[in-house]
Formats: structure tokens, C-alpha cells, sequence
């Protein structure tokens, strides 16, 4: 059992996780009350990655992240160290492919409350802070609390993307996904068991916490 | 204006068209009335500052909330209005109690829960304030509605179609409930609806709406009496409504000359309109009697006016009666007779009958520019 692979899986799925909470809470809100000119085209780049095989996004974020692109050339003048097969080039690209899981379930649930609960809270002489805090959050909490199983047991899982970007460094970007395959290739088929087990126990949990507390809220708002 | 009343003057072309002036005064409650898509609800929003009219002013006990001319939009948190929104849309997620806290944030945190207890009995739910809106009877959220509106201490109350989404027999508690509440309230009571019935019962004064425009403002007496115009008088529910000519006005006697089909109706004295103009003239159904030509006692301004049954609908204890009049066409008169007057007298399509025209009950109105022009049924 790698265990360094299972931490760094971990640590890549928390950042994860903290970033795109408010990103997603952000721009779900946006997307689902206020119309834009190029929305429709907003929407459908946001959803790009669940449709792209993940080596094509792979690719382009390889390319991007390269010495020779303008991104991966910032990023190394700025930090010093190139963005390639490195963890935080690994983090950029478990941000992009997880933002349809984290975006459009919250978009969904900001859509759900509706249009006076928020006008009637606005009438009550509540802040914007305190409406989002009292009110928004509260009511669209499962479509969130799913957004965050989602992009957890997603980028958990991920596996193509990680091996375009972050090839295979232990402790640096051999997430356990990676680790598997890994072990399957070396025929040492007990490690990649017990690993792949473990996935699917964590992967489970998340799923049935999420399953559980959105219907308990479900239950007590009716 | 009086003093702490709420002034509306809004104008816009689009999306909505607004022509809308009004003015409540504290404790009053007005009624705007009107079909749906009338600009009702457009008004209400934009004196919750939810909608921005293109041009206007909206002043409130003191206090300007619009004013386009200099760019004040004062935004709606910081308006103290109540609002009771058609769907209620209570805070799904909190109780009763807390659902009327929210409304209370201007009031020092330690005040708060007691003013909701006092609020959440004064709407007469208390024992339920633990309950959440799904828990609650649709008469007991919009009571919730209420108490969370009347928690801002608002200077305007506006309610948005309230009873229309309860069961007939609450509603008519609701009212009573409504009737008994306005006795404390002080700040000016605005009320929405599509409902005559409703707004001639609850309020002081109807604004009638069409299109976005106020109509007529007055007591419901007035507006249902003297409508200003065709389109008043229809949406008032006025039927009877046709094309005449004024003939000539006889101050002595107090009477207006009517030429209507080749007859002559005698009616109140209406100077505005002179002779030889054409008008449209309305009369109730309530003034239009069913008695033989002989029967009853005859007024001077009654006119007998041969016609036969042209149809009759059953609506509840009322025989509604539709009349033909030779030589009107295909317009018809209305009039309603309790059904078992309907029996006695053997009333029945294509029988010919004498009807009296009641004179004091004529109204004359300005011919209809627009529109569909009077009753061609």
C-alpha cells in the first residue's frame, strides 16, 4: 500500500475542494439568477470537461503549463520552478476538470430558491452577507454538499489528466490513482488491490455521507 | 398629500408600460384593482424599490425612495415596507418565530424575539411558532406572511394578492382577520388585487388599473357608481353599456335627454356632455326592472322599453337575463333576477316582455375612442 500516494490524493482533493467551494458558490450563483451576454458559451466551456476524453484536456494543459506557453512562463518567472509534473500544476488541473462537478450542481440549487424568497428577504431589510448566510446557504446546502462529494471522489479518481500532467513523482504528483496503475504494470496485483479497495471504501463513505445528510435536510424542510 | 402618506408618480414605456399616479394616506388602505397583466403588481414592486420605473418619484412617510429626476433609488433593504407576497415565500428552512425575527434586524437583538411572540400572536398563531412553513395551513403562512411584514415596523404595508391562494372559507376569515388588524395599523395600507368583491370590502379607496395606467382613484361607491370612462365601467363589471346621443339638458326639471335607438331616456341632469354629442352611456344591472308597464311604482325618469328574452343563465340562486331590444342589433341588456322570481313569472327564452329602464341609474360617459367600443356582444 503506497501510502504517500493515498496522502498526496488526499491533500490534492482537500485544496481542491477549498478552492472551488467559493468559486463554485460564486459562480453558480451568478449563472443561475443573472443573464449574460455569452452565457449559453460560458456554460458550455464550463461543461467541456465532462465531455473531453481526458487525454485531450491532458494535452492542452500540458501545452499550456510548457516552458514555451504564456501561463507556464508567468508561472516560472514568478515562482522560480516550472508548473509541469509539479503538485501545484497537478491542483491547476484538478481545478478545471472538476469545475462542472463543482459549479453546476450549486447553479442547479441556487436555481431551486425561489425568485420572492430572495426578494422577500431583501424586503425584511436583510444585508446581502446576511441573506447569503441566513438564507441562500442554507437552502441550497445538498445541491453544495453534492457539488463537494462530487469533485472529492472525482478528483480522487482522476486519472488521465494526472498522468498527462503530472506523470508519475512519487510524493510530488503520483496520486493513487497513478499509484494503481502503477503496481497493476509491475504485476504486484496485492498493492493494487488493497489501493483500489481503499478508494472505493473512501469513494463509498462520501457518497453515502452526502446521500444521507441531503436527505435528512430534505426530510426536515419537506 | 398628508403628512407619512406614501406618493407614487411612476411613467415608463417598456417592458412593462407604467402611467401610474396614486397616493395613500397613513391607516388608509387602497386598492389597486385590475386584470391580470395590468401593471398591479408592476406598481407594488416599484414602491419596494424590486423594480426601477424608468421615470418617477415615490415618496413615503417623508422619505424620497425615487426620485428619477435627481437619481435617488434608495435600495429596498433600506425601504421600511412590508410585503406580502402572493406565494408568501416564507423562508422555507426557518420556523414561524424565526421567519418573523429576520424581519426585525432594526430592533436591538434582546427585543426581538419577544416583539415576534407578540407579532406571531397578534395574527393569532400562537402556540405555532415553532412550526415551519411546510407545517402551516395556507391561511396560517399567510398569517406568518403578515406578521413577518408588520416586523419591520414598515412605514407603507403592501399586499400582493394575499388571499388569492387560500380556500374560499379562509379567505373570508382572513378578511375579518384584516378588518380588525387595520384598527392598529398606522402607515398606509396598499393592496393588490383582481378582485372587486375583495377591494370594495377591505379598502377605503380603489385605484382601477388597465394597461398599466390609472384609471379612476375614488371610495368604491364612487368608482362603482360614476365610472369615469368605458373602460372603468367594464372593468367594474358594468354590462350594460351603448352608444347614444345627448338631446338636450332641462336644468328645471334636473333631467338629461337621451336618444337611444330612436327612443328617448330621461336620466339625471349630466351637463358635461352638450347636445348632439355622442356618449356612451352605462346602467347597471340593478337598474334595469323586469316589472309589466304598469306595475309598481313608476318613477319620472323610467322609461318602458318593449324586448324579449333573448337568453337566461343560471348562476347560482340568480337567473342571469340577457335582453333584446328591437332595432339595437345584436347588443343585448342585462339583468339578474333571484331564481325563484324567475319561476313564478314563467320567464323564458323568446318570450316578449316590458322592461323599465331606470333613469336615475343611467350614467353618461365619453364615447369610447379605442377599443372594442360599447356592447356589441
Amino acid at each position: 500500500m503506497d501510502w504517500s500516494a493515498f496522502a498526496l490524493s488526499l491533500r490534492l482533493a482537500v485544496w481542491t475542494l477549498a478552492i472551488l467551494l467559493p468559486v463554485g458558490i460564486w459562480a453558480g450563483r451568478r449563472l443561475a439568477w443573472r443573464r449574460f451576454p455569452g452565457q449559453s458559451l460560458v456554460e458550455a466551456l464550463l461543461a467541456l470537461p465532462l465531455v473531453l476524453p481526458p487525454t485531450v484536456l491532458g494535452y492542452y494543459l500540458l501545452t499550456a503549463f510548457g516552458g514555451a506557453a504564456p501561463l507556464g512562463r508567468v508561472y516560472e518567472a514568478l515562482v522560480g520552478r516550472p508548473l509541469m509534473f509539479t503538485f501545484e500544476g497537478l491542483l491547476l488541473a484538478s481545478l478545471v476538470v472538476n469545475l462542472p462537478f463543482a459549479i453546476q450542481p450549486m447553479q442547479r440549487a441556487f436555481e431551486a430558491i425561489p425568485i420572492e424568497v430572495r426578494e422577500a428577504a431583501r424586503c425584511c431589510g436583510l444585508s446581502s452577507w446576511r441573506i447569503l448566510r441566513r438564507i441562500e446557504l442554507p437552502l441550497a446546502w445538498p445541491g453544495i454538499l453534492s457539488a463537494l462529494v462530487l469533485t472529492f471522489a472525482h478528483t480522487l479518481g482522476e486519472f488521465g489528466v494526472v498522468l498527462m500532467v503530472g506523470g508519475n513523482i512519487p510524493g510530488e504528483t503520483r496520486t493513487v490513482a497513478i499509484a494503481i496503475y502503477d503496481r497493476v504494470q509491475a504485476f504486484d496485483t496485492h498493492a493494487a488491490g488493497i489501493m483500489a479497495a481503499v478508494l472505493l471504501v473512501v469513494a463509498l463513505a462520501a457518497i453515502a455521507a452526502s446521500y444521507g445528510a441531503a436527505g435528512n435536510s430534505g426530510r426536515r424542510r419537506g | 398629500m398628508a403628512e407619512g402618506g406614501l406618493d407614487l408618480r411612476v411613467r415608463q414605456r417598456g417592458p412593462i408600460p407604467l402611467e401610474a399616479e396614486l397616493a395613500c394616506a397613513p391607516g388608509e388602505i387602497l386598492a389597486l384593482v385590475g386584470p391580470s397583466g395590468s401593471g398591479k403588481s408592476s406598481l407594488l414592486r416599484c414602491i419596494a424599490g424590486l423594480l426601477t420605473p424608468r421615470e418617477g418619484r415615490i415618496v413615503c412617510g417623508g422619505e424620497t425612495w425615487l426620485d428619477t429626476a435627481r437619481g435617488t433609488d434608495v435600495p429596498t433593504p433600506r425601504r421600511r415596507i412590508g410585503l406580502v407576497f402572493q406565494s408568501y415565500a416564507l423562508f422555507p428552512h426557518l420556523t414561524a418565530l424565526e421567519n418573523v425575527i429576520e424581519g426585525l434586524g432594526h430592533r436591538s437583538a434582546g427585543e426581538r424575539r419577544e416583539r415576534a411572540l407578540g407579532l406571531l400572536r397578534l395574527v393569532h398563531l400562537a402556540g405555532l411558532e415553532d412550526r415551519r412553513p411546510r407545517q402551516l395551513s395556507g391561511g396560517q403562512q399567510q398569517r406568518v406572511a403578515v406578521a413577518r411584514a408588520l416586523a419591520r415596523d414598515p412605514h407603507a404595508l403592501l399586499l400582493d394578492e394575499p388571499f388569492s391562494a387560500v380556500d374560499r372559507s379562509t379567505r373570508e376569515r382572513l378578511y375579518g382577520e384584516l378588518a380588525e388588524l387595520r384598527r392598529d395599523l398606522r402607515m398606509p395600507t396598499i393592496l393588490v388585487t383582481h378582485d372587486l368583491d375583495e377591494a370594495t370590502m377591505l379598502a377605503d379607496r380603489l385605484c382601477i388599473l388597465s394597461h398599466g395606467a390609472t384609471l379612476q382613484t375614488g371610495t368604491p361607491l364612487e368608482v362603482l357608481q360614476r365610472p369615469v370612462s368605458v373602460a372603468v365601467a367594464r372593468l367594474v363589471g358594468l354590462k350594460n353599456i351603448f352608444e347614444g346621443q345627448v338631446v338636450a339638458h332641462d336644468r328645471s326639471a334636473g333631467t338629461t335627454r337621451l336618444r337611444w335607438q330612436g327612443r328617448d331616456l330621461a336620466i339625471a341632469l349630466q351637463e358635461g356632455f352638450p347636445p348632439g354629442s355622442p356618449v356612451a352611456w352605462a346602467i347597471p344591472a340593478a337598474g334595469v326592472l323586469l316589472l309589466g308597464p304598469d306595475a309598481g311604482a313608476r318613477g319620472p325618469r323610467d322609461t318602458a322599453v318593449a324586448c324579449t328574452i333573448a337568453a337566461l343563465t343560471t348562476l347560482g340562486d340568480q337567473v342571469r337575463v340577457a335582453l333584446r331590444v328591437p332595432g339595437s342589433g345584436p347588443a343585448s341588456l342585462f339583468t339578474a333576477v333571484p331564481r325563484h322570481l324567475a319561476a313564478r313569472y314563467g320567464l323564458a327564452e323568446g318570450r316578449p316582455l316590458t322592461l323599465r329602464l331606470r333613469g336615475e341609474s343611467i350614467r353618461l360617459l365619453p364615447p369610447d375612442a379605442g377599443g372594442q367600443g360599447p356592447n356589441v356582444a
